[in-house]
């Protein structure tokens, strides 16, 4: 009896306590600067161009096999405004395969894909959900102003990380 | 003169499916009962709904890739099984890991610990009928999700622990945050801890159910709570510490019973214990990097080796081959939960067909570590 009182004492006292739970669709929980959405590509502002150059790292490297990508030569280094030979021409990301892993953003060597903040995986859709190199490129912009992104040559050296720390070689 | 109604009657064992799809099975699990009135005569246990061949997978992925498949196995354990293939490939490699990252792995792990007990507790409340436990667990495993999600960027299948060190440092607010975590976990325990463990109505339902003796535990394989609710002492971070376990002054929790009751309760106390480390981790952590000087593509020598770490089921072991290549050869997991399976017919011998799913929810399985 005295143990069952001792339950019901607990959960009198949790009535009085405000509630820790929040009503979903219309309240959100704050968004952490790390959060691990879906990824998507980022735009080179002062070149006006993606910063993909296609180079199939991270294709190769994501354990889904959720990306495929084209490359084409670069217009704008044929007029002299970009230090990029290729650049993307296409690029798909499948995102019902997508598993939020960020490999593709540690192995691009190029700053060019990032994970938003957008985890919201329903549509209309029923055969998957592709992100094309548009939608891509569309959200990876609205990214960049909403979290003040900087490629990693701006970015204040890191005191410690990887970054910092970890001599990156070219992979093989 | 009486005559007895059944006189003759030819009297059959009855059978009953239960699961994959029962509620209580904490996945797709099927449990074949043959049943004798309300006594369980046999328990015939189906396994293999949850498969997806991480091991083979794992064959036909680079080192990096594998470890989110290990995410996946047990999936409310992440960083404790990213850590246990990192380990193994890291001693395959003879990588030294930086100290600091070794603290933020045990920190993790801990924290990880706890969530995963936590879950385990509230949902042993759902199988003997208490819903309550489960929103108070709930509760204070959401905490140590945002913390997740702080440091690694995921509320599960983080990804972060890498062969060498980890991706990340902590963010800056790291030491805030565990400092407002922990006492509101130490709280948060012990008020599950009242909630449910003395209710007259829970022992009633779990103590002396489906006791195995310390001799019987051990021979059926059994690691983890499950094999110490039987009073053995055993724990890998203990009897062979990894990582800097050895640094931490911390109890083994043990059961004197081995009953449903004292499976659920040594959990409990393991999740006090992990806060004892974490606040001393948190103490000696030093500063410096957390990734070691290497290849950017893990490619082990050839050699195999085999390393064990204690997960919140149980003893977990990999067994890693290597080919010198950049995919592994072979990897086997020995996962805990599905080696604490094996003793079900044996604890189910004998029990009434309501105790059923108690016996089952104190094992503590989780099906994607039993199926792989
Ligand atoms: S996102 Fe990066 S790694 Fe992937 S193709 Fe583009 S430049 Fe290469
Ligand atoms: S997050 Fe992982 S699964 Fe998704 S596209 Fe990148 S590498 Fe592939």
């Amino acid at each position: 009896m005295f143990g069952n009182l001792k339950g019901l004492l607990m959960t009198f006292k949790t009535t009085l306590r405000k509630p820790v739970t929040a009503q979903y669709p219309k309240e959100r929980l704050p968004i952490e600067p790390r959060r691990m959405g879906f990824p998507m590509l980022m735009w080179d502002k002062n070149v006006g161009e993606p910063y993909c150059t296609a180079c199939m790292v991270c294709i190769r490297e994501c354990p889904t096999q959720c990306m495929s990508a084209n490359m084409k030569d670069n217009p704008l280094q044929a007029e002299g405004k970009s230090a990029r030979r290729k650049i993307v021409e296409s690029f798909e990301i499948n995102i019902g395969r997508c598993i939020l892993c960020g490999i593709c953003v540690d192995v691009c060597n190029f700053d060019a894909i990032e994970m938003s903040y957008e985890t919201e995986l329903s549509t209309f859709v029923r055969n998957g959900r592709r992100m094309d190199l548009r939608e891509l490129l569309e959200r990876g912009t609205g990214w960049q102003e909403q979290s003040g992104w900087k490629p990693k040559k701006e970015r204040q050296p890191a005191k410690r990380g990887p970054e910092a720390e970890a001599k990156v070689e070219e992979p093989t | 003169m009486t005559t007895d109604p059944n006189e003759g009657a030819n009297t059959l064992e009855m059978m009953i499916n239960m699961g994959p799809q029962h509620p209580s099975t904490h996945g797709v699990f099927r449990m074949v009962l043959h049943l004798d009135g309300e006594r369980v005569v046999r328990v015939e246990p189906h396994i293999g709904y949850l498969h997806r061949g991480s091991e083979k997978l794992s064959e036909g992925e680079s080192y990096a890739q594998v470890i989110t498949l290990f995410d996946r196995l047990d999936y409310v354990s992440n960083f404790n099984n990213e850590l246990v293939f990192c380990m193994a490939a890291e001693k395959l490699m003879s990588i030294d890991v930086p100290e600091r990252a070794q603290y933020i792995r045990v920190i993790l792990c801990e924290l990880n610990r706890i969530a995963s007990h936590l879950l385990y507790y509230g949902t042993y409340g759902l199988d003997t009928g208490a819903i309550t436990p489960i929103l108070y667990s709930f509760r204070e495993r959401e905490r140590i999700q945002n913390l997740f999600e702080a440091v690694s960027g995921a509320r599960m299948m983080h990804n972060f622990i890498r062969i060498g060190g980890l991706k990340q440092d902590v963010p800056e607010d790291f030491r805030e945050r565990m400092d407002r975590l922990l006492p509101q976990l130490r709280q948060g325990i012990d008020e599950c801890d009242r909630l449910l463990s003395h209710s007259e109505i829970f022992l009633a339902r779990t103590r002396g159910i489906a006791r195995i003796s310390a001799e019987d535990a051990i021979r059926w394989g059994m690691t983890g709570p499950a094999l110490r609710a039987s009073g053995v002492l055993e724990d890998v971070r203990v009897t062979e510490p990894y990582q800097v376990y050895d640094r931490f002054d911390f109890d083994i929790p043990a059961g004197t019973m081995g009953d449903c009751w004292d499976r659920y309760y040594v959990p409990l106390e393991e999740m006090r214990q992990s806060l004892r480390i974490i606040q001393q981790a948190m103490e000696q952590m030093p500063d410096g990097p957390v990734m070691t000087t290497m290849r950017r593509i893990a490619r082990p020598p050839k050699g195999e080796v085999y390393v064990q770490a204690e997960n919140p089921r149980g003893a977990i072991g990999v067994y890693l081959v290597s080919d010198g290549s950049e995919k592994p050869y072979r990897v086997k997991v020995r996962p805990p939960s599905f080696c604490n399976l094996q003793a079900l017919p044996y604890l189910m011998r004998d029990a009434y067909v309501a105790d059923a799913v108690v016996i089952l929810g104190s094992l503590d399985i989780i099906l994607g570590e039993v199926d792989r």
